[in-house]
C-alpha cells in the first residue's frame, strides 16, 4: 500500500470519527470513546505506508494482519472498512441491529478485512502470536506482520501477559502489539481502577522492544510504525490517547465510554468534526 | 446403525494413546496437523507429534488461555489444530477463549484434552473433570465425540481432522478394556448397536461402553435383554438409532463417566421428550466431584462398574 500524506490521513480520520457519531447515534448503544480514541492509530497503520494490504482483496496471501483486540470499539474499524469499501457505507447505519452484518463487536463471519471475531477482551494477543508464528513458519524473513490493538484498560486481562511470554519465546519479530493508552476504562481511570501502571516497561520486561507516541500524532505514528517493522523482537507501541477524541464533551469522560449520543449530542459532535 | 461387534479380548488401552500417534499417522499422509499444548504434551502424548516434527508442536508453558489463542491463530494460517492439557484446565480453564474466539469464529480447532472422568485416578476431584460434555456440547458450531476405547480415539482424532470447524473429543488417561479393533471405522454423526435385546436400551459412552456391555451378559444372565449402543458422537446425535431402540424397548438407561448434569443422559433426554418420551434412568456422578483413589475403585465407588449398571437396570425395571 502506498503512504498516504499526512493531510489526507487526518481526512480519513476525521470521516471515521464523523461515521462513528453517525453509526452510534442510529445504533443507540456502543462505545464512543474507544472508537473515537483509536481512529488516528488505525487510519495510519492501514494508509501510513507501513501496512502491506490489497484494496481489492482482503484475503491477499501476503497482506498483513491487524486484529482488533478491544473488539467493542468494532465501529473505528467499520469505519475504516467502509472507507477502504469492504463494507458498503449505507450498511454502517445499520450498526448493531437486526439483521445487519456488522454486530455490535466484530464478526469474521460476516464482515470481509476482520480476521477473527473478537469481543471477550485479552484474546487478540494470543491468536496474533499463533498467526505471527504460523506466518513465520510459512514465509520465515518475508512473513507479513501482525498487528494487534488493545485497549490499557484490557492489558488487566492475565492472557495477555501469557501471550507476552509466548511471543518472547518464540521471538515473533513479526508482531507488534499497540496499547491505546486512553488512561480510561468503564469504572474510571486504569490507574484508580487496578492501579495499571509502567506499561512500557512492563512489555520491556517481557522482552517486548517498546516504543511510545501521542496516538493523534500522524507523523509520529507514521514513524513509529516503520521503526516497529525493523526490530529484532516483538514491538509494543504505546499509544497515549484521548479517550473520546475529536469531541469536546467527551474527551477524557470515562461515562463516554460505553454510551450512544442522542440526536442533539451527536449533532454538536458533528458540527465539531466539521460537518 | 448395527456394528457387528464381538468380544475380543485385546489388552486394555488409554484413549489418550490414539491421540498423538494418529497426530504423527495424518502428519506423515500430507495432513496439516498441529499441536498445541500446555506443559503437559507428554502426558497427553501431543509430544509424539513434536518428536516427529518439531514445529508441529507448539508448547504454550502453563497457560491454557493462551493455548487456545495461539491454537486460534495456527488455524487461521491453514493449520489443523489439536489443543492439549487435561480436560479439567482444556476446557473450563479457557471456556471463554473456546466459546468466543474459536467457536464464534468457526476456526479448524481441536479442543482434545486427556485426563477427563473420574478415572484419572489418584490426583483426586481437583483434577477429574465430570462437566466437559456439557460445557462443549452447550456451543454453537461445536461437535462432540466421546470414544469409548482405544480404536475409537485414534477414529475421533480422524474424523476431527477430516471435518472443518470446532470439535471436543474426550479422551482418558487410564488404560480401559477395548471394544473395538482396529477394523473400526466410525462416522461422525453416528450412534452403534453392539448388541440387540428388546426389554431395555443401555445408551453409553467413553469407559461406560464396556460397563454398559458387560452389564448386558449380567441381565442376560437374568433373562433381560438389552440393547446397547455407544452414542460416539453425542453432537450431533443419532437420534434415529436411539428411537429405533427405545420405540422398541420401551426403558433408556444411559451410563456415562460425567456427571448426570448435561452429559449423555441430559442429551437423549433433551432429544426424546421432543419427539419419543421415554422412561430414563441416569447413570452417571450425581451432581458431586470426584475423590482419590484407583480407577477401577472410583467406577465402583460411583455406581458405573458393569455390577452396579445390572443391579440398577434390574431394580428400575421393576419399579
Amino acid at each position: 500500500m502506498q503512504e498516504y500524506s499526512t493531510e489526507k490521513i487526518k481526512q480519513i480520520s476525521n470521516e471515521m470519527r464523523i461515521n462513528i457519531i453517525k453509526m452510534l447515534n442510529c445504533a443507540g448503544s456502543g462505545h464512543p470513546g474507544g472508537s473515537l480514541s483509536c481512529c488516528d492509530i488505525l487510519s495510519s497503520l492501514y494508509f501510513g505506508g507501513s501496512f502491506n494490504f490489497d484494496p481489492n482483496d482482503p484475503k491477499s496471501k501476503m497482506r498483513d494482519r491487524f486484529i482488533l483486540s478491544k473488539g467493542h470499539c468494532a465501529p473505528a474499524l467499520y469505519a475504516l472498512l467502509s472507507h477502504i469499501g469492504w463494507i458498503e457505507e449505507s450498511e454502517l447505519a445499520n450498526l448493531r441491529k437486526q439483521g445487519s452484518i456488522l454486530q455490535g463487536h466484530p464478526d469474521c463471519t460476516k464482515v470481509p478485512g476482520i480476521e477473527v471475531s473478537t469481543g471477550s477482551l485479552g484474546q487478540g494477543l494470543s491468536i496474533g502470536c499463533g498467526l505471527a508464528h504460523a506466518l513465520k513458519l510459512d514465509y520465515d524473513k518475508d512473513a507479513p506482520n501482525v498487528f494487534v490493538l488493545m485497549g490499557d484498560g484490557e492489558i488487566q486481562e492475565g492472557q495477555v501477559w501469557e501471550a507476552a511470554l509466548f511471543a518472547k519465546h518464540y521471538n515473533l519479530n513479526n508482531l507488534i502489539a499497540i496499547v491505546d493508552n486512553n488512561e480510561l476504562q468503564i469504572d474510571g481511570n486504569v490507574l484508580d481502577v487496578a492501579g495499571l501502571d509502567a506499561i512500557a516497561l512492563k512489555f520491556a520486561s517481557f522482552g517486548f522492544k517498546t516504543l511510545e507516541c501521542d496516538g493523534h500524532d500522524i507523523d509520529a505514528l507514521k514513524e513509529i510504525y516503520k521503526v516497529a517493522l525493523i526490530q529484532d523482537k516483538p514491538v509494543c507501541i504505546l499509544a497515549h490517547t484521548i479517550k473520546g477524541k475529536g469531541v469536546s464533551f467527551m474527551e477524557n469522560q470515562a461515562g463516554w465510554h460505553g454510551v450512544a449520543p442522542n440526536d442533539e449530542q451527536a449533532f454538536q459532535a458533528l458540527s465539531e468534526l466539521g460537518v | 446403525m448395527l456394528y457387528p461387534y464381538k468380544n475380543i479380548d485385546l489388552p486394555a488401552k488409554a484413549t489418550r494413546e490414539g491421540y498423538g500417534e494418529t497426530l504423527v499417522d495424518l502428519a506423515k499422509n500430507g495432513v496439516n496437523v498441529y499441536a498445541v499444548d500446555a506443559d503437559l504434551s507428554c502426558s497427553t502424548t501431543t509430544a509424539k507429534l513434536g518428536k516427529y516434527e518439531a514445529n508441529r508442536l507448539v508448547n504454550v508453558g502453563i497457560s491454557e488461555q493462551n493455548m487456545i489463542g495461539v491454537a486460534a491463530g495456527l488455524a487461521l494460517q491453514n493449520r489443523i489444530v489439536f489443543t492439549g492439557s487435561f480436560a479439567v484446565f482444556g476446557t473450563g480453564r479457557c471456556y471463554d477463549q473456546i466459546r468466543n474466539t474459536v467457536c464464534y469464529s468457526k476456526l479448524n480447532v481441536k479442543i482434545a484434552p486427556t485426563h477427563s472422568g473420574v478415572t484419572v485416578g489418584p490426583d483426586g476431584g481437583s483434577h477429574q473433570m465430570l462437566e466437559d460434555i456439557a460445557l462443549m456440547r452447550a456451543l454453537p458450531n461445536m461437535r462432540v465425540l466421546v470414544p469409548a476405547d482405544y480404536y475409537a480415539a485414534k477414529a475421533a482424532v480422524s474424523i476431527a481432522a477430516q471435518n472443518d470447524g470446532p470439535f471436543y473429543i474426550r479422551l482418558g488417561r487410564a488404560k480401559v478394556p477395548q471394544v473395538y479393533t482396529q477394523d473400526f471405522s466410525p462416522r461422525l454423526g453416528n450412534a452403534y448397536v453392539l448388541k440387540e435385546g428388546s426389554d431395555v436400551t443401555l445408551a453409553a459412552c467413553g469407559v461406560e461402553v464396556d460397563a454398559a456391555l458387560k452389564a448386558a451378559e449380567i441381565l442376560e444372565s437374568k433373562g433381560i435383554y438389552a440393547d446397547v449402543i455407544d452414542v460416539f458422537s453425542i453432537k450431533p446425535l443419532d437420534l434415529e438409532t436411539i428411537v429405533n431402540s427405545v420405540s422398541k424397548t420401551n426403558a433408556l438407561v444411559t451410563c456415562e463417566e460425567h456427571s448426570v448434569v448435561g452429559g449423555l443422559g441430559s442429551t437423549l433426554s433433551e432429544a426424546l421428550s421432543q419427539c419419543n418420551p421415554t422412561r430414563q434412568l441416569f447413570i452417571g456422578v450425581n451432581d458431586r466431584f470426584g475423590v482419590s483413589g484407583q480407577p477401577d475403585g472410583l467406577l465402583q465407588k460411583f455406581g458405573l462398574d458393569a455390577l452396579s449398571i445390572a443391579e440398577k437396570t434390574i431394580k428400575f425395571l421393576n419399579s
